[in-house]
């Protein structure tokens, strides 16, 4: 019982990218394949410290309700954002980097976690996985 | 044939199931991974991941909102 899911995280909203490294670690765990295509607000994600910098989707106010969530997840025992993509990694996830947000938004390679980004493609590599992909999202 | 223990208590979705995978990737065949943690849903979803991986459910205990899950690779 294989199965991929591939995920295209375009949104950069902490609760978001949460989502989708949520879904994508419990895909590897359960014995699929799994790769996550970054794209405009979501590549942001992947630029160098910029992990955790996302707003709340919500009710961010400012930054307040981000804090006051951080702080309920953390109470809560939630994994932070580096551990899940860490995991996600060391898992054999598959992180992909779009290179036309990239030229868009004037982002180079050098600004990137490249250590953890396997592939800077576009549409055709997302359709050749979501091809033979059993889930695919779009967050 | 070793036993690996892997202590998730406190933890929340998805650290336990992804520990699990973790350990039971660096496992040997015939090794044993025990699993204990208090996430609820965990409880459910370790067995179902054992299940999708075609390994052995040894058992799963639970005591005091606490459960135990022994793995076979």
């Amino acid at each position: 019982m294989a199965g991929k899911v591939i995920i295209i995280v375009h949104s950069g909203d902490m609760d978001k990218v949460y989502s989708a490294l949520i879904v994508a670690n419990g895909a590897l765990a359960m014995g699929m394949e799994a790769s996550l295509f970054f794209t405009f607000w979501g590549l942001q994600r992947l630029k160098k410290g910029g992990l955790e910098k996302g707003p709340l989707s919500k009710m961010n106010m400012l930054g307040l309700g981000k804090w006051m969530v951080k702080r309920r997840m953390k109470k809560a025992g939630a994994a932070s954002l580096e551990r899940l993509l860490q995991d996600f990694h060391e898992l054999g996830g598959k992180i992909l980097a779009c290179d036309m947000t990239m030229q868009i938004m004037g982002i180079k390679k050098e600004d990137l976690r490249d250590d953890l980004i396997s592939d800077y493609c576009a549409v055709g590599t997302y359709i050749d996985e979501a091809r033979e992909s059993t889930i695919t999202l779009f967050i | 044939m070793a036993e690996i223990k892997v202590d998730c208590t406190g933890e929340t979705c998805p650290i336990p199931l992804v520990e699990t995978r973790k350990a039971l990737r660096k496992a040997k065949e015939g090794d044993i991974v025990e699993v204990t943690g208090t996430h609820p849903a965990s409880k459910k979803e370790i067995p179902m991941a054992v299940k999708a991986l075609g390994l052995e459910l040894i058992d799963v205990q639970e005591e005091g909102g606490m459960w135990k899950i022994r793995i076979r690779k």
